[in-house]
């Protein structure tokens, strides 16, 4: 099933015409309505005629984070105030936040590449969507909620928390799919066993869209095997639109990001070239319909890679792999580069282990990964510990290449996160 | 009925035990007996108490990670050879044993050795066969 099924399964020439018309178009508004933009052209010697070609991208300047804060809050805005109708706001935990603005046009565009996704997870309208992400400036949830409704699935607003009312919304309203973060599908599973219930029999889910937050491969499948439902993987950012800019078809293998709307670039973080396809770099991306707020180059901070090759589903936008890190949330032990991600996969596979964990920084040659034990397994025998601690120890050695130190932990010891999880604890002073 | 022993994970967190045995005294739990083994990192209490099943739901309403286990309770003489002429027993019969603690009951006359050994059943067979008094469930209970 498709949505706009012409424009998700163009040819790929076809597709490269429409990116570059596009990409002059938001160049050419870039430049005449941003100073921030006019700026930088001029410091770099270059104008909008200068863009001939999809590969004169590379030209252009990157916009990264920091550039967003610093025009924090209209500096950035390409269009009349008056046309503007949504602010949202990324959140920063340190300084000044980033401001989103939406046209009128730019939240139906939004709402269409949900729509887009949504369909292509199989979704009817009989269905019912329990949204459990967090409304508000927060774009996971609002973008979500107009996509669906576009679609005519029946949307509950629930947002995250109150994890009883969930349940019995979820019940009551025979919710079949979900949209929320991976540790609240974890901690949900959680309340679920605590409370004698068995998704199956009590519940009518189907799928659930996983994001927000990275997680491994490891975590889809147990979500998936606990609940009994296909879980797609979900790729956005508030920068792009919120939700909606990658999503995973029913072949669940990697996101298509919808080409039509964005250019895709991989690059070096460190040198900022591109990497070979198939490579794994950090996302840049340029929007190509964005009337508020084009944004040229942008700095996801994502690590991901290109899945090379056709999908079997149809559609043509290439497709991305789950993210396999942030660029902020790499660490650096014994001079090796760790990803939360590569310890969240490993311990995913240990039997024995509860879902939650908790990585110590406590020097740059030393650090502990706490994980919690499940109840099921303790029998009270200290050996069985013994060992639990000794496998998980020497499968990290042997993934991330330090010897970690592995603190078991008692259930329901680490604090559980209702929105983001907290991973890392860094107590290393710069 | 066989003894029940209450087995509690313990992480490595200043306090930890002293809120388990808290646990224990708001309950109004009296403790027969208590060992820790433990590693750098973590340990688990073993508990002795009259009344298992309450213990047991006492510490899983505070979020203690708890097993319970069946040991054999044995009463031994009070006096030099005493323990070792039981696991002489144990050995005798190839039976392993897990661990072993002993607490010496109010009168001071007998001690009381808790044991677990890989097979429950076989290790108080062997040690009935042997003449060495096992105790039951009520009787240390009671102790």
């Amino acid at each position: 099933m498709f949505w706009q099924k012409e424009i998700e399964t163009i040819g790929r020439k076809a597709l490269e015409e429409l990116q570059l018309k596009r990409l002059k178009q938001t160049v050419q508004r870039a430049y005449k309505n941003i100073p921030f933009y006019s700026d930088k052209f001029s410091k770099l010697n270059i104008k909008p005629k200068d863009i001939n070609s999809l590969k004169d991208i590379k030209k252009l300047p990157f916009t990264t984070r920091e550039n967003l804060r610093e025009n924090y809050p209209f500096g950035l805005l390409a269009v009349e105030r008056e046309q503007v109708v949504r602010l949202h706001t990324s959140s920063g935990t340190t300084g000044k936040p980033k401001a989103i603005f939406f046209t009128k046009k730019d939240i139906n565009q939004a709402a269409e590449l949900i729509a887009r996704c949504l369909i292509m997870t199989g979704i009817k309208k009989d269905d019912v969507l329990q949204n459990m992400m967090t409304y508000g400036l927060f774009t996971g949830a609002l973008i979500m909620h107009y996509g669906a409704e576009k679609v005519g699935v029946l949307v509950i607003p629930a947002g995250p928390g109150h994890t009883k009312r969930q349940l019995a919304l979820m019940q009551d309203f025979k919710t079949t799919t979900l949209h929320l973060t991976p540790s609240y599908a974890l901690y949900l599973a959680d309340v679920m066993s605590n409370e004698g219930l068995d998704p199956k029999r009590d519940f009518f889910l189907r799928r659930a869209y996983l994001g927000a937050e990275p997680y491994s491969e490891e975590t889809r499948k147990k979500i998936e095997k606990f609940f009994s439902i296909d879980v797609f993987n979900s790729y956005g950012l508030s920068e792009m639109n919120g939700p909606g800019v990658a999503f995973e078809c029913m072949e669940k293998n990697g996101m298509h990001l919808w080409e039509d709307n964005f250019i895709i670039e991989i690059i070096n973080p460190e040198t900022g070239k591109e990497v070979a396809e198939g490579e794994k770099g950090e996302l840049v991306l340029t929007t190509l319909c964005r009337e508020a707020m084009p944004i040229l180059r942008y700095r996801t901070r994502d690590i991901t890679m290109i899945i090379p090759g056709k999908c079997k589903c149809g559609r043509t936008h290439r497709r991305i792999s789950r993210i396999i890190g942030r660029t902020d949330d790499m660490f650096i032990v014994r001079g090796v580069n760790i990803f939360p991600q590569q310890i969240e996969q490993v311990l995913m596979g240990v039997k024995g282990v509860a879902q939650n964990y908790q990585i110590i920084l406590e020097s740059y040659d030393q650090m502990t990964v706490r994980v919690e034990i499940s109840r099921d397994l303790f029998d009270g025998r200290i050996e069985h510990l013994m060992n639990l601690q000794n496998e998980i120890t020497e499968k990290l050695r042997s993934e991330i290449l330090v010897k970690p130190k592995v603190e078991l932990l008692e259930p329901g010891t680490l604090p559980v996160s209702e929105g983001k999880a907290t991973r890392v604890i860094d107590k290393r002073t710069l | 009925m066989e003894v029940k022993q209450i087995s509690v994970f313990l992480e490595n967190k200043k306090g930890r035990l002293w809120e388990a045995l808290d646990v224990m005294a708001k309950a109004q739990i009296n403790i027969r007996a208590l060992s820790i083994a433990d590693t750098s990192e973590f340990g688990i209490l073993r508990l002795i108490v009259p009344n298992p099943e309450k213990a047991k739901k006492a510490l899983a309403k505070s979020n203690f990670t708890v097993r319970e286990n069946d040991v054999i309770a044995v009463g031994v003489p009070d006096k030099p050879g005493g323990l070792a002429g039981i696991l002489k027993i144990l050995t005798d019969a190839d039976i392993n044993v897990e661990y072993v603690y002993a607490f010496v009951e109010k009168s001071g006359k007998k001690a009381v050795v808790v044991l677990r050994t890989d097979s429950i059943s076989k290790g108080k067979t062997a040690l009935k066969k042997a003449g060495v008094p096992v105790l039951s469930a009520e009787e240390v209970y009671s102790l």
